[in-house]
Order: C-alpha cells, then structure tokens, then sequence
C-alpha cells in the first residue's frame, strides 16, 4: 500500500522563506558565490586576468575528467584509474612526436601524437567497461587494476624519465588563447555542451540514468545495459587522455610519475559537489564543471593566502563531506 | 473492556493538502483489527502517525490508558507498537540473529555482544512461531515467508501490545498464509492486538475481529466482520453501492464479452527447461486469448514468464515465435519481437524511482522514438499523453517522478510502458497486486480491451477471482511441472483450488 504519503512528501516546516531546501537545490552556486566573495575581499590582485587565466587553464583539465566521471557515477560506477590514464596518454604523446617519424613529418607526428594517446585511453575505458558489464566485476575494483598498472605502464614506456620537449603546435592545447583564454577552459565548455545534449536528448543519455536509477527495469524494459556501461567507461577514459594530454602541453614536459596524480578523487569530489549521485541515477553536466571550479578555486584561495598545500587537501576533504550531507538530506 | 489504543479526530495535511481529515481508530486488547482502503486512502499516513514516522496535525492518541506522543520508530517500539513493514525493512546479508536482535543487542562489559546469547535467545524468540531453521546464516538465504515471519517474531520480541502488519501475506503462498495466521491467532491469544492492512478482502474473514474502512483520508465506517460481507467491503471502499457491484462480477474481465474466435499462434512453447523451478513447461498462446498460469508461489509461474521473455536461458526445449523458431536471448531481443512483460516486483524491477512518468512510460519503447541518434521528444509527448488519459493515470503532469505516485498509479504506468510497445504478447505477473480495488477493475479492464484488440497475454495471478474469470484456459503448475489445464467457460474457484489441492497432493 503506498498512499497520500508518498505523493505528498513531508514539506518544510515553516512557511516563511525555505533557506533549507534553497541551499541543498542550489549549494554549489552558493558556495562558489561565497568563495569569490572571500576572495575579493582578502585575497591579493584576486580581480586580474591573470587570476583568471591561471585558475581556467588549471580548472580545465578537473572539469573535463570530472564530466566523465559524473556519466560513469550516473549509470552507478566509478572509476579509480582517471589519472592512470592521463599518465599513460600523457606519456604516450611526446614519444610520438619525438620519434624519428614524427620529427620528418611534423604536422602528422603532432596529430597522430593527440589521436593514437586517445586511443589507447579509449581501449583502457574498453577494458574498465568490459571487466564491469560483461564480467560484473565490482566497478571500484575492475578500476583499480588500471589505477595501479596503468601509470606502471606509463613509466615503463618513458623508462621512468621526465620527457621535455619544446613543440609549440602540440603545447597550443596547454597554452593555447581564444578571445584571451585559455584552448582548453573553451574545449571543457564544448565537451560540456555535447555531453549535455548526449544526456538529455539522446537514448543513450536516458539509458545511462536508467541504468543507474533501476539496472534491473532498464534491462527488463530492453535497454542495451552492457553497451551503455561500456560506454560511459570508454567517454570517461577517452576524456582522462585528453586531460592528460593538456596537462603535458601545460607543462611542455611528461611526467608519468606525477601526471594526473590524485586525479581521481579531484573528479569524484567535482562530480559529488556538482550533484552527481554515487548511487546513480544522475548526471549533471554542468554540475561537474561548478564542482571543478570550486574545487579549483579553494585550493587557489589556501594558496594564494599562503595556506599550506597540505592543508589544501583537508579543506577540500571537507567540501566533499558537506556536498555528501547535502545530498543526504536532500534523499529524504 | 478499555481500549488500548484510541485515535481520535486526527488531522493530517502535506503541504496544505489534507491527506487525513477527523480519522479515528480503536483498538481493543488482543484484537485483530482490519484497516482497508484503496490506495490513497490514508492508511499509510495514519499508521506512519501512530508510529511516530509523520506528526499529527490534530486530534489525540491514547494508547495504554495514557495520553501519547509518539514522535518516532523508536519511541513507538518502546511504548509497544511494533511494525512489519510491506517492504521488509531487514538486513538480508546479516544473519537472522543480528536481525533478529537488532538494536538490542546481549552485551559483554556493556561493548561486546554476546553472540552465544544472542544466537540461543533469536533461537527462542524464533521456537514460538514454530520456526526452526540456522540463525547465523544470512537471512537473505531464506525465503520472503520466513524472512516475514523473522520480521514479526523480531517485533513480538520486543513485547509489542499492538503489531501493526502492512500486506503480511502479499509474497506468502497458502501454506505459509496459514503460518502466519496461526501466529496471528497466538498473538490475539496472548492478549496482542493487530492491526492488520490488507488488500486480500477473504484473509479478513478468517482472522480478524473488526475492520475498520477508510476512504479519501476519513474512516468511513467500522463493522464487526461476522456482520459484514465482502461485497458490503468492496462497496464501503468504493463509496458504492453493493448492489451494483453485485450485478458487474468482482472483476471487470466480463468472461462472456470476449470473443471465442482465436486467432494466429502466437507462441509456443515446447519442453521448456531453465533449471530445477521449470522444468518440461508446455503452452501454446493465439492471439486474442489470456492464459492463465496458476499455482502456489514458486510453482514455476514467474519463471515460465521469465524463460519466455529471454531473462533466463533455456537449458532444454524451443520457444516459437509466430511460426518461426526464434531465440529470444535477451529481454531487448523479446522486445522487439513483440513482447511485453510487466514484472511482479514493480519496485525491484519495474519502476526508476526517480525517473519522471514519461521516462517510465517510454522505457521500453526508447528504440523506436530514436530519431537519428536523438529522442523524438514531440512524438514521446504525443504518446505519453494519450496513455496518461486513456489509462486514466492520475499525476500532476508527465514531469512528475514515479516514486510520488500511489502503488495503483505505478502499475498504470508500468502497464502503459507495455502497451506503448503495441506488443503482440503481453505476460503480466501479477497485475493488481498491491493496488487498490479501484484501480484493479480499471487495469482489468484495460487489460479485456487490449484482448479485444488482438494481443495474446499470459496472466500469472495469485487472486483466484482474476484468473478464473480473466483466463481462457488456466495451466496449472507444480513445482516447476505443468500438473493439469482447466478451460474456460466453465472454471470455477473451487475447480482452480481442487487443481492445486490435487497438485498438493501429488507432491507429497
């Protein structure tokens, strides 16, 4: 028997202004709104270009793995091997464009230097979906295989060297400006805008959030639950690649020992605090990137303010836990 | 004699909306007491009121000679009033001790639990129900019955005055039925009332004292059961009068509406195997022609559904569809080749909660609204309309989550999810269950016009009513063998219940 109750839920006590159920529909733009607020206040030369150059050319490369986490978080997964595959893909691309090959022909070394990194991120993502769809490993556990060999891999490759390179065309993807900002603040924006489209107009958007609100009904009603979790593995991973891709054109070096470091909880932690849901069901696009942002722009302000990096990390610990308990209290 | 449970005037309204107006309830010590209503009614207010889930707006509560204010589970527990949920709120993985003890754990230096202890008292705890079984394996390894019954024991352990059971028997087969009226006999015995919310109108005459109707958040009336009828019930829910529902039948089926002519075979089935619960099953379905699947729970009813539908593979025998051998290894593949299936677990695996009416109602359908890789929101909208009004499916609009909807109003939509799909074949597993009288006739009824318009379906249904009137022929099955096949006109309940009881019969 379910009755009135579950279609009237318990509202808000008093009829006054509801500050509750405001801040838990909108706490990522509130809490954003109080970190600039800060910021302006008390934070040095914080109204620049500069300011906001660093932290978009930073926020980027959070943002655009964050996103594919929010998919595979959506269909219910997760994926602990984000940064394995930057350093792989990382490290992969300046060995092309330093070979013999690439050398004689530049433009093509440079191009296949972006697509075959890619690549091999998509066939990681390939291998993460097939170990969680087809052999229903756990999805914290079928990722952590790549977590610890994937960077394994990457290091094996660059003989465990830091590989510097001086490549202008391939460093546009790091350094890069339209309209006076950074190429790949613009890419994350565009990715954002087909992955929205993907989620909302397309089957495959609405089997991703089936798949995460009720796997069994969306197989029994037909829905392709193999292929669309293998899918959100492949997006995720393909997205971790070009996250790493930026962050060896940022630094015009590889370093697969520290490429993508601790991406994985920066992702999970932007996903969580932009709305996603870790037990699915839901997949805020544009979510992902506030979450990014203001993951971003807490640890800008601890640094800026001279606030130890290690401190960084507990506040950012801390965002997460407020994002959980928010999500908590906005289940009931 | 003084009641040990008064309910008076209760008021309740979620966000200005009244969803209980002046209600009263009394209950008297080692009483069993019915509360009956169609979905919406009120009862699961009223009870998450008496149990301190939601407060009361108004009204009074005295339970035990004292004046009661219950503000939550826990505090409910301890005054006496214990709860067995319709959705079993147990631990599955744990075992039947921890469930059984949970929250009141035997202690060691105030810390450590007693397992020794815990395990002989859930022993003992669980004797006096007649229930013999291992208590450290997990509960999740025994059947719903038993696992109900865990429930109930759990919940008398904690001297409970008044236990409170929402749809106890809904996932229970005859046998187990009679368990749990025996415990609920032992329970009025020992001076425990019950309150007892059921749809199974015919559990009520057999063990409770009065019954108490509610309908549109107000109790209508309370009746000494001896003096009442089913009929008198139904008709007191409905707001109807009894005479009139007398004249209609208790379904909407309307057995001599549908035509005899049947049409093309649309299935058949032949030797059909998926593992020790079916075994050897047999039908043959022609279009505009229901067959019933009957039989107690685990004969084999779901699972024949399932091996037809492609959830589960064949492990012997062939499935042919519409002449043609054809394997249908995937629900997806059934789908498309024109097959409906509304499961019986419309919350594991029916419903996404969060989803809205219209994702819901166009799951099954998403391959053919795709539109060069996008969804075809307008034809989508078209559709969901149409279902939303003919199915009569009452929601604020098409945006509105499913999980909000009342049980009935879910069904609608999972029904509409099918019928979308304009299926050929239709296999529904309990169709009404869990919805109210009201939206049962209705959901009858859609279910005779999509027969009149060609679709052959396979109905599984534990009511006697629906199937012996709803079916044209009734294939009977025991443990996974089809034992015999009754057709109609001409089935009658007790020629369905002598089929089951000869079943019964040769299983032992």
């Amino acid at each position: 028997m379910s009755t009135q109750d579950t279609e009237m839920q318990p509202g808000g006590t008093s009829r006054t202004f509801a500050w509750g159920p405001f801040l838990r529909a909108n706490g990522g733009l509130v809490a954003l709104a109080v970190i600039l607020l800060f910021n302006i206040l008390f934070t040095p030369n914080f109204l620049q270009m500069q300011t906001l150059f660093v932290n978009i050319s930073q926020v980027a490369t959070i943002a655009i793995v964050a996103m594919g986490m929010t998919l595979v978080i959506a269909t219910g997964g997760i994926d602990l091997s984000v940064g394995a595959i930057m350093a792989l893909a990382g490290a992969l691309a300046p060995l092309i464009f330093l070979s013999e090959f690439g050398q004689t022909y530049p433009a093509l070394g440079v191009t296949l230097a972006i697509v075959l990194p890619l690549f091999a991120a998509l066939a990681c993502g390939l291998f993460n979906g097939i170990l969680v769809a087809n052999l229903k490993v756990q999805p914290i556990i079928a990722t952590l295989i790549l977590f610890i060999s994937g960077r394994g891999i990457a290091q094996v490759l660059t003989n465990g060297n830091l590989q510097t390179f001086s490549n202008p065309s391939f460093s546009y993807l790091g350094t890069g400006k339209v309209l006076g900002l950074p190429f790949q603040g613009w890419l994350a924006l565009a990715i954002a805008g087909v992955l929205y489209l993907v989620v909302t107009k397309t089957t495959f958007g609405r089997y991703v959030l089936a798949i995460g609100g009720n796997e069994r009904a969306a197989e029994l009603s037909g829905g392709p639950v193999k292929r669309v979790k293998i899918g959100v593995y492949m997006i995720c991973g393909a997205l971790s690649g070009l996250a790493g891709l930026i962050v060896v054109a940022i630094n015009s070096a590889s370093d697969a020992a520290r490429n993508g470091n601790l991406m994985e909880l920066d992702a999970i932690a932007a996903a969580v605090v932009g709305g996603a849901l870790l037990q699915g069901g839901r997949a805020p696009i544009f979510g992902a990137i506030l979450g990014a942002v203001i993951i971003q722009l807490v640890k800008y302000t601890l640094l800026a303010n001279g606030v130890e990096d290690e401190v960084a990390l507990i506040a950012k610990a801390l965002i997460i836990l407020a994002a959980v308990y928010v999500q908590q209290a906005r289940k009931e | 004699m003084a009641e040990l449970l008064q309910m008076r005037d209760i008021d309740k309204a979620f966000a200005g909306v009244s969803a209980l107006s002046g209600v009263s309830l009394e209950i008297t010590p080692g009483e069993v007491h019915a509360l009956i209503g169609q979905n919406g009614a009120g009862k699961s207010t009223l009870i998450k009121i008496l149990t301190g889930v939601y407060r009361r707006d108004g009204g009074t509560v005295v339970f035990n000679g004292t004046e009661s204010n219950i503000s939550s589970p826990r505090e409910a527990q301890d005054a006496g009033i214990a709860t067995i949920y319709q959705e079993l709120n147990l631990v599955p993985l744990r075992s039947v001790t921890e469930n059984v003890m949970m929250g009141y754990e035997p202690k060691r230096l105030g810390v450590f639990v007693n397992w020794k202890e815990a395990h002989k008292r859930s022993r003992e705890i669980l004797a006096r129900f007649g229930i013999d079984i291992d208590v450290r394996a997990p509960l999740g390894s025994y059947s719903t019955a038993i696992q109900q019954l865990v429930a109930i024991a759990r919940a008398v352990s904690l001297n409970a005055r008044l236990v409170i059971m929402d749809e106890p028997t809904s996932s229970l087969d005859a046998s187990e039925v009679e368990v749990l009226f025996g415990v609920v006999k032992g329970l009025r015995e020992a001076g425990v009332s019950v309150l007892y919310v059921s749809h199974f109108l015919d559990e009520l005459f057999e063990i409770c004292d009065r019954v108490t109707t509610m309908r549109d958040g107000r109790t209508v009336d309370c009746r000494q059961i001896a003096e009442t009828s089913k009929l008198e019930l139904i008709a007191s829910m409905l707001g109807r009068d009894a005479a009139d529902i007398a004249q209609a039948g208790m379904t909407e089926f309307g057995r001599d509406e549908i035509s005899e002519a049947k049409g093309e075979i649309l299935l058949q089935a032949d030797g059909v195997s998926t593992g020790p619960r079916l075994n050897g099953f047999d039908m043959t379905l022609r279009r505009g022609e229901i067959v019933g699947l009957g039989g107690l729970l685990g004969a084999g009813r779901t699972e024949a559904a399932r091996a037809i539908f492609g959830v589960d593979a064949l492990t012997e025998g062939q499935i042919t569809v519409k002449g043609s051998d054809t394997k249908l290894k995937t629900p997806a593949a059934a789908i498309a080749a024109g097959f409906g299936f509304l499961t019986e677990d419309r919350k594991a695996e029916g419903i996404i909660p969060d989803m809205s009416v219209r994702e819901n109602l166009t799951l099954a359908l998403l391959p053919r609204l795709r539109k060069g890789g996008q969804i075809d929101r307008a034809k989508e909208r078209e559709i969901v309309e149409h279902y939303i009004k003919a199915l009569g499916i009452k929601t604020a609009n098409m945006e509105q989550p499913i999980r909000e909807l009342s049980g009935g109003n879910q069904q609608k939509v999972l029904l509409a999810r099918w019928l979308a799909i304009e299926p050929d074949v239709l296999i529904l597993d309990e169709p009404t269950r869990g919805v109210d009288v009201g939206a049962k006739r209705e959901i009858q009824a859609i279910i005779r016009d999509s027969v009149a318009n060609g679709v052959g379906v396979v109905l599984i249904s534990s009511e006697f009513e629906e199937i012996v009137e709803g079916a044209d022929r009734i294939i009977v099955l025991n443990e996974g063998r089809i034992v015999t096949e009754l057709t109609n006109p001409g089935i009658t309940e007790e020629a369905l219940v002598r089929a089951l009881a000869h079943t019964e019969g040769q299983a032992a």
